[in-house]
């Protein structure tokens, strides 16, 4: 048993990791709009997806004849970074008009919300079934559609008996620029302290002359060109995706952001590795069909002893 | 919740469907003996809902069997019926009923289904219609004591034993990884796999993942700490394709196995072609390869010719099971329990295999067949008895 622990246990790590940062991505946008709204965007797990299938039309639309390297695969991931962060982006931002403004503007309860935000989600998962997957892919909605490979898995240096190949450090270091990105953009810019202020006190950042409108557009903007690239780094390093891809990743992302403390951004990243390494790890002693088991076990047992999460709620919390 | 009030409705229309079939066929009941030139036979199974791809190419192929037969002017026609149960079991019945007491079928290719064979296996046992499954591979279909009911392929319970059996054979493997989902079929799968192995001498180790998962690291990982020579995965092609990927790209070189669930060409489009290349699938059923020759070459062609599509998954299962109604009524034999008789003691060469059953309806030949992914396609490589590994 400890044998085994320590055979795969670095391995597992590496696959951990990279694992996480892609749920750290995703729990970003459930984050921030709930930080905002005090609504848990159940659409969000579609705006992943839909990152992914642009990502897998602008890869098949490359078609790179061999993995690339050096200039032209940095070129061609910021392409695809950039490309499924704005697609994503922009849904996000269409999906708050249509299901979620209108509600806002006739002050319906969260409730209501909630309800909408379900509806919206598989609204979105059967769109992209029926209609939009077999017009982008030609094949049949509902089957997995695989991308052409884009980097390959050369192992650049080894951690004890775990390889590191050059997939694993793209996830994890585009991951982290954009994590930063976000942490400073929200902490250090003017539009930053609106969504800030928003999330403290709505009323009064309206008094301070915040145009919530902008703001809230702002946030699910933000929040969705995150999965939008998570979803970009999930086409790369699996190569497959399916309508229904956002729902298991989804629900994983949204308890990574209420693991690190949901309103707080550095917890969605604690909460998206600490829940990607543990999986891992426990699947080791008790087989992999236990992730689930151990990562909702984890997730109880700290609620139970920090009900705000790890890091707490810490985007409404003042610290302007 | 809703679902069970949808079931209390559709069996309410089933009842009414039934009264007004009985009206309706009350003055017909003299047609069971005398100068009959047409009857009919049903094929059910789901033709439009999501697996629906399993279902259509064992359609198409009672529909040539029963053509061909047509084209020869015999003296008693068959009119094929098709009845789309999109799988669910409801739905099924009630659409027997309708095909018993409306058309007034004289025999059932199908369902195609285990499911919805359960669902409806008594109720073709009263009215004393037989049926012949193409496709249904529930081991415990056979035990319900139904003799009206038939099937052409062997069951599931044949397929572990028979893919671990051929690689021993074919490996003679030191060691085995066993993994599967966490669906019925697969965890079934992987368990006759695992047991066969056992007995055969070979150290297994195991894992399962959830259905759904994407991300297969740890699997791999511990695969790759066992290195093992053989690895079979029970479960279904979507995920399989995405496992053997990552096995491959994990540095793990052992022969890949896998069942019926996962024998499609979409795990080749999901894991890469050059991931899946030699890769192995057992499945009861005999899917002809461009190459082949004989009869099922001759099947192969006629299918092409019709279809426009090479023949997929149960195409030839679908054809013998047609075929077997077909000598029935050649045989003069034009009422339910007549057919029922003459199944018993029929004995043909199909495309698929030799079709002759056993007393509970399970077919006497229970081969697998053996595919092997060779330059991005899956290859016919034959019955596990006779088949070759390639590389």
């Amino acid at each position: 048993m400890l044998d085994e622990f320590l055979n795969q246990f670095l391995p597992s790590t590496v696959g951990g990791l990279v694992v996480g940062s892609i749920y750290a991505l995703v729990a970003l946008g459930y984050t921030m709009v709930y930080g905002v709204l005090r609504l848990i965007n159940f659409a969000h797990s579609e705006i992943f997806m839909i990152g992914t299938f642009t990502s897998l039309v602008v890869i098949t639309a490359i078609a790179p004849a061999s993995p690339l390297t050096g200039f032209a695969l940095f070129g061609v991931m910021l392409l695809l970074i950039l490309l499924s962060a704005a697609i994503s982006g922009g849904a996000a931002m269409l999906l708050e008009v249509v299901a979620y403004r209108p509600l806002r503007k006739k002050g319906a309860t969260r409730l209501t919300a909630l309800i909408s935000a379900i509806g919206a989600s598989l609204f979105l998962q059967e769109l992209f079934a029926l209609v939009v997957i077999p017009w982008l892919t030609g094949k049949a909605g509902r089957n997995q559609q695989s991308s052409p490979r884009l980097v390959d898995r050369d192992t650049v240096f080894t951690i004890g008996n775990a390889a590191v190949r050059t997939d694993h450090i793209i996830v994890v270091v585009a991951a982290v620029v954009m994590m930063v990105a976000l942490d400073r953009l929200v902490n250090r810019t003017r539009i930053g302290r609106g969504i800030r202020a928003t999330a403290q006190d709505p009323e009064a950042a309206v008094l301070m002359g915040v145009s919530i409108d902008n703001i809230v557009r702002v946030t699910f903007l933000l929040g969705g060109a995150m999965a939008g690239v998570a979803g970009a780094l999930y086409l790369m390093e699996f190569e497959n995706t399916v309508y229904n891809v956002g729902f298991v990743l989804g629900i994983k992302a949204f308890t990574a952001a209420v693991l690190g403390g949901i309103g707080n951004l550095r917890g969605a990243l604690v909460g998206g590795v600490v829940l990607g390494l543990i999986e891992n790890w426990g699947a080791i002693f008790l087989g992999s069909e236990w992730k689930d088991v151990i990562a909702f076990t984890v997730l109880v047992v700290v609620l139970m002893f920090r009900p705000t999460g790890i890091l707490g709620e810490s985007l409404q919390k003042a610290r302007a | 919740m809703s679902g069970a009030r949808l079931g209390r409705v559709l069996a309410l229309a089933a009842a009414s469907s039934l009264v007004l079939a009985a009206c309706a066929g009350g003055g017909g009941g003299g047609d069971a003996g005398g100068d009959v030139t047409s009857v009919k036979i049903g094929f059910m199974g789901d033709l439009t809902g999501e697996a629906a791809a399993i279902v259509i190419p064992p359609r198409n192929g009672a529909v040539m069997a029963v053509k061909e037969y047509n084209d020869k002017n015999p003296k008693v026609k068959i009119e094929l019926v098709q009845y789309d149960s999109q799988g669910k079991p409801d739905q099924a019945t009630s659409l027997v009923t309708k095909a018993i007491g409306q058309d007034k079928i004289i025999g059932l290719i199908g369902p195609a289904f285990s499911g919805e064979s359960k669902a409806v296996g008594g109720l073709l046992e009263e009215n004393k219609i037989p049926s012949v499954s193409p496709s249904a591979t529930n081991p415990g279909l056979a035990e319900n004591g139904w003799t009206y009911w038939h099937r052409v392929v062997a069951n599931d319970s044949d397929q572990g034993p028979g893919i671990a059996e051929f690689l021993v054979k074919a490996k003679s493997p030191k060691k085995a990884f066993v993994i599967s989902d966490d669906q019925e079929y697969s965890v079934g799968l992987a368990d006759a796999v695992a047991k066969s192995f056992k007995d055969a001498g070979v150290t297994v180790e195991t894992d399962k993942f959830a259905k759904g998962a994407s991300d297969y690291s740890s699997t791999v990982t511990k695969v790759a700490s066992a290195n093992p020579d053989v690895i079979v995965y029970g479960g279904y092609y979507a995920e399989a394709g995405r496992l053997l990927k990552q096995l491959r790209d994990g540095g793990v070189k052992a022969t890949f196995a896998s069942g019926d669930g996962s024998l499609d060409q979409q795990v080749i489009t999901g894991a890469g072609a050059a991931a899946a290349e030699n890769a192995v699938f057992g499945c009861p059923c005999n899917i002809p390869s461009p190459d082949v020759t004989g009869t099922l070459k001759t099947f192969f062609d006629n299918y092409k010719k019709a279809n426009n599509v090479d023949p997929a998954i149960y195409a030839t299962e679908g054809y013998d099971a047609a075929t077997a109604f077909i000598k029935a009524v050649e045989a003069g034999n034009t009422t339910g329990e007549k057919i029922n008789e003459y199944l018993k003691t029929i004995n043909f060469e199909g495309v698929s295999k030799p079709i002759k059953f056993k007393a509970n309806g399970e077919p006497e030949n229970n081969a697998i067949f053996v595919y092997q992914v060779k330059g991005g396609v899956l290859k016919l490589l034959g019955p596990a008895e006779e088949a070759k590994l390639e590389g």
